[in-house]
């Protein structure tokens, strides 16, 4: 089970710059820790992360080790017409989630 | 935290010692190893110090959660806006923390996250314009070891 | 640092003898924090802990057993049904004739009406219920340890909590009531309130129960934990619980 939680003002004006917050459940194993018994605990993290609205690509983002457990990204955009963000995690072990948000501009 | 064993050995061998603590971890990133993958994303081109902000609370109260906020002064126009940032750090594992694209219709340049030190270091932050040019600001974050640690459940 | 702070500790065995905190004094975790952490916990948006408080509130409305029920279908809307019954556990289980924790009756209620396997402690399934379940307490103010039945429970939590153990001789009592207003390495001491469990605690960088955390300190004093689940330790929860009576609960807060 992974959640995500997204905010996204429902509502803008036209040309409002509006922030946008996402936290992803993730653990981001670093891939440098050690088990009790000395094995190398293997990397599984999330690599990319990207915020399309109406399809074009708003924001986008390259992920390492040293991002902390359970992602949390906030950025911009400018509002321009009504539509949808779609985000987009992408990760080691065939991560893949997605999730949407709606907002009417005004 | 990123490495227990590393701190631990670090904690027991104390502050005398940590040279033979980083030769123990050959795989710790180090400023020429930072350097290098700073050359990676800038190339040759000069990169200059201002237009970047880099907000670290300078006291950390663990390492493992560090709020971070990078913002360049930009007016994120068409035709003179931020292309990427990019932000390094010196003693993790690994040199690279994160890359951040955003375009003209971003509005303003500032992206926050949470990152991981494995220890006080120097942080840098490197934005690419749109002309082409680059820009930074770094900052020394000092990462206060907690005082009773457990293993992973 | 691990030396110094050892020396620390001792400094503080031998410090005076254990003083209960006038109830004007006490401090919730939260008023220790950096500005940054309390920002963290203050914003819903931000809260990693939240995420589990989602899960949860799947969980709740998901049929699950052999019964085929769930928590929803007896307990209806939690922001109504669970209001204040994070506040007042460790509470009294008759048939067992002993306090049980939060996380005891959700597993009890798994067992007796949902027919279903009981989840271990710290299982990512219990801690979102839990967080759930606690959430919907958040700003009320803590009753746990009322109940006249509770008496002896609390006592037992308290002595477990003034007594010296371990191999640095220390009690609960010696850090979190006669020197919470100091710091033990580079982190404040606190007064060990539990307002705000299930925590999300950075250095755990996933949430976790207040048994998790009491293990730790049990550890961190060389001292062999408790199983997850002892009656020690649900004493011992009861009697802090009860220690914080009036306090708001955070859940699911954030500490470091």
């Amino acid at each position: 089970m992974a959640s995500a939680l997204i905010n996204v003002p429902a509502k803008a004006k036209r040309g409002e710059i509006i922030e946008i917050k996402t936290l992803m459940s993730h653990i981001m194993e670093t891939g440098y820790r050690h088990t009790a018994t000395g094995e190398v605990i293997p990397r599984d993290i999330i690599t990319s992360f990207t915020c399309r609205f109406n399809g074009k690509e708003i924001f986008r983002a390259d992920l390492f080790p040293a991002i902390s457990a359970n992602p949390f990204f906030t950025f911009f955009t400018t509002a321009t017409e009504s539509g949808k963000f779609e985000f987009e995690w992408i990760g080691d072990k065939g991560f893949s989630e997605t999730a949407s948000a709606s907002i009417a501009v005004e | 935290m990123l490495d227990p064993t590393t701190r631990r050995d670090f904690l027991a061998l104390a502050g005398s010692a940590a040279m033979l603590a980083v030769t123990l971890r050959p795989a710790k990133a180090t400023p020429a190893t930072m350097a290098s993958a700073i050359r990676t994303v800038v190339g040759t081109a000069p990169v200059k110090n201002g237009k970047v902000k880099l907000e670290v609370p300078p006291l950390v109260e663990n390492g493992n959660t560090v709020p971070m906020t990078v913002s360049v002064a930009s007016p994120m126009a068409p035709e003179d806006h931020v292309l990427s940032i990019h932000v390094f750090n010196e003693k993790n594992p690994q040199p690279n923390i994160g890359n951040f694209y955003l375009g003209p219709l971003a509005g303003r340049a500032q992206v926050s996250t949470r990152i991981r030190l494995a220890d006080s270091q120097k942080i840098i932050a490197i934005a690419k314009l749109s002309d082409g040019t680059f820009w930074s600001a770094s900052v020394e974050v000092i990462v206060t070891l907690a005082a009773c640690t457990e293993e992973p459940v | 640092m691990r030396s110094s702070a050892i020396a620390a500790i001792l400094l503080i065995a031998a410090g005076a003898a254990a003083s209960e905190i006038p109830p004007g004094d006490r401090r919730s975790g939260f008023t220790f924090m950096a500005p940054d952490t309390k920002a963290m916990q203050n914003d819903d948006t931000a809260n990693p802990a939240m995420l589990w408080v989602l899960d949860g509130e799947a969980l709740w409305k998901k049929k699950t057993g052999n019964a085929g029920k769930a928590c929803a279908d007896c307990h209806g809307d939690a922001s109504a049904s669970m209001k204040g019954v994070a506040a007042r556990y460790p509470a009294y289980d008759k048939a067992l004739g002993r306090p049980v924790d939060l996380e005891q009756r959700i597993n009890s209620c798994r067992a007796d009406r949902q027919q279903a396997a009981p989840l271990a402690y710290e299982s990512r399934d219990l801690l979102a219920l839990t967080a759930f379940i606690a959430r919907q307490s958040r700003g009320e103010a803590i009753t746990a340890g009322d109940d006249p039945q509770l008496k002896p429970f609390v006592e037992k939590g308290r002595a477990l909590y003034s007594q010296r153990q371990g191999q640095l001789n220390l009690a609960c009592a010696n850090c979190h009531d006669d020197n919470w207003d100091k710091h033990l390495a580079g982190s404040a001491i606190t007064q060990g309130h539990p307002t705000g469990y299930p925590i999300y605690r950075l250095e755990w960088q996933s949430l976790g129960s207040l048994q998790r955390r009491l293990r730790a300190c049990i550890t961190g004093i060389r001292a062999q934990a408790y199983d997850y689940g002892a009656p020690e330790l649900v004493e011992l929860e009861l009697y802090l619980m009860s220690r914080a009576r009036g306090m708001p609960m955070e859940s699911p807060a954030v500490r470091p």
